[in-house]
């Protein structure tokens, strides 16, 4: 190729003529009618409650019988169209009763004090501050909520495998192993059912605290549970833990529960 | 090149049977479906975004919308036009466009796409309330 110095540079001076081609055509396409919509904006909702780390007690001196506990898992039941299977090995849970042993097990002393023993205990997803399900996840489609803690489904991403049911030392996931949509008595038309083949559990209400509702078994049990930023020195549940003595399931295997019990 | 004849009724026979769809559907192409909008929505006149944008991009859009709202936690959209709608597909989507079968299902069944939102998510809130 002829390379004189004259070459060269008219190579140069073509070059950097090429480089102001674009900001012109980017002109003419503008003035052709293309012009660009102003970006939407994504934002919360300005009734949002927020949290560092949503957390829950329950006192459990006031649930003397199962009707107390009745009601709390009816309203979650209701409003996340829970379904009702009758086979237990099918059975969704979100939150439920059940014993002391169960609940707590390797705590629970000889020689109890009846009452306690035969108290109902609550019991519903911890939200762990370091949760194994999340850990546990392939598909990342449950998740630690960065924002305010909450442990959260993605039921569009779950692929069913169920590593988060085997990780999850509290059994507080449920898989669907049927359409659930035939056993859901009543169909609550504001949130959405699932399908068969993902996992499902409480998601502290995630849905209502985004508008600035308080959880509806919180809102349910008249004070038996309350619901709060644990992170806040000044919040109800930091007082009530600070002001009784509570225990948290399983807390030896380090995963930090967000539900705390007063007994 | 004494085989010629069954050559070339060969290659003939070949291309006729290839052909054979595209002659065969000639000017039968099934019509591009009529939506139908439901009072609300004629009344609203306007969609989150324009009805170009909606037609071409809603799934986009959608996908957008679950990410947020589920991963995040925010539900507010405010459209270019300033308007703020609450994301959500049952409440705010289906609440206008509460006809699935002229509206969603007429589009989706004539380009073949079969989406399984309805698996879960409630097609018509005032159906059912």
């Amino acid at each position: 190729m002829d390379s004189s110095r004259r070459r060269v540079l008219q190579l140069l001076g073509l070059s950097s003529l090429a480089l102001t081609a674009t900001p012109v055509l980017n002109a003419f396409a503008k003035e052709a009618g293309h012009t660009e919509e102003p970006e939407p904006i994504i934002k919360p909702d300005k009734k949002a409650l927020t949290a560092k780390q949503w957390a829950m007690v329950i006192d459990t001196r006031r649930f003397k019988s199962a009707a107390d506990v009745e009601p709390l898992a009816a309203v979650c039941d209701t409003i996340h169209n829970v379904p009702h299977l009758q086979n237990k090995r099918h059975e969704i849970k979100w939150i439920w009763e059940t014993h002391y042993h169960n609940a707590f097990p390797g705590e629970a002393g000889r020689f109890l004090s009846e009452e306690v023993e035969h108290r109902p205990f609550i019991v519903l997803c911890n939200h762990c501050e370091n949760p194994p399900c999340v850990r546990a996840c392939p598909t990342k489609a449950t998740f630690k909520r960065e924002s305010d803690g909450i442990v959260l489904m993605d039921f569009h991403r779950c692929i069913g495998c169920r590593f988060c049911m085997a990780a999850c030392p509290f059994g507080a996931r449920s898989f669907n192993y049927r359409d659930p949509r035939p056993f859901i008595k009543k169909i609550n038309s504001q949130y959405p059912t699932r399908m068969k083949g993902v996992v499902e559990k409480c998601n502290f209400c995630a849905e209502r605290l985004a508008v600035g509702q308080m959880p509806a078994c919180v809102e349910a049990s008249g004070g038996k549970l309350t619901f709060g930023d644990l992170y806040d020195p000044q919040s109800e549940v930091r007082e009530l833990i600070r002001a009784n003595y509570t225990i948290r399931r399983k807390q030896v295997l380090g995963t930090e529960p967000s539900v705390y019990y007063i007994v | 090149m004494k085989d010629k004849k069954f050559i070339i009724g060969g290659v003939i026979i070949f291309l006729i049977i290839a052909t054979f769809p595209f002659w065969y559907n000639q000017g039968k192409a099934a019509p591009v479906p009529e939506l139908e909008l439901t009072a609300k929505a004629k009344a609203a006149k306007v969609c989150v975004r324009s009805t170009e944008y909606m037609k071409a991009g809603h799934m986009q859009l959608l996908d957008v919308w679950r990410d947020s709202v589920v991963r995040r936690g925010d539900r507010i959209y405010v459209s270019p036009s300033g308007k703020e709608y609450n994301m959500s597909l049952s409440k705010t989507c289906l609440d206008c466009h509460s006809n699935k079968a002229e509206f969603c299902d007429r589009c989706h069944n004539y380009a073949s796409v079969r989406p399984y939102c309805w698996n879960c998510h409630i097609d018509n809130p005032k159906e059912k309330t």
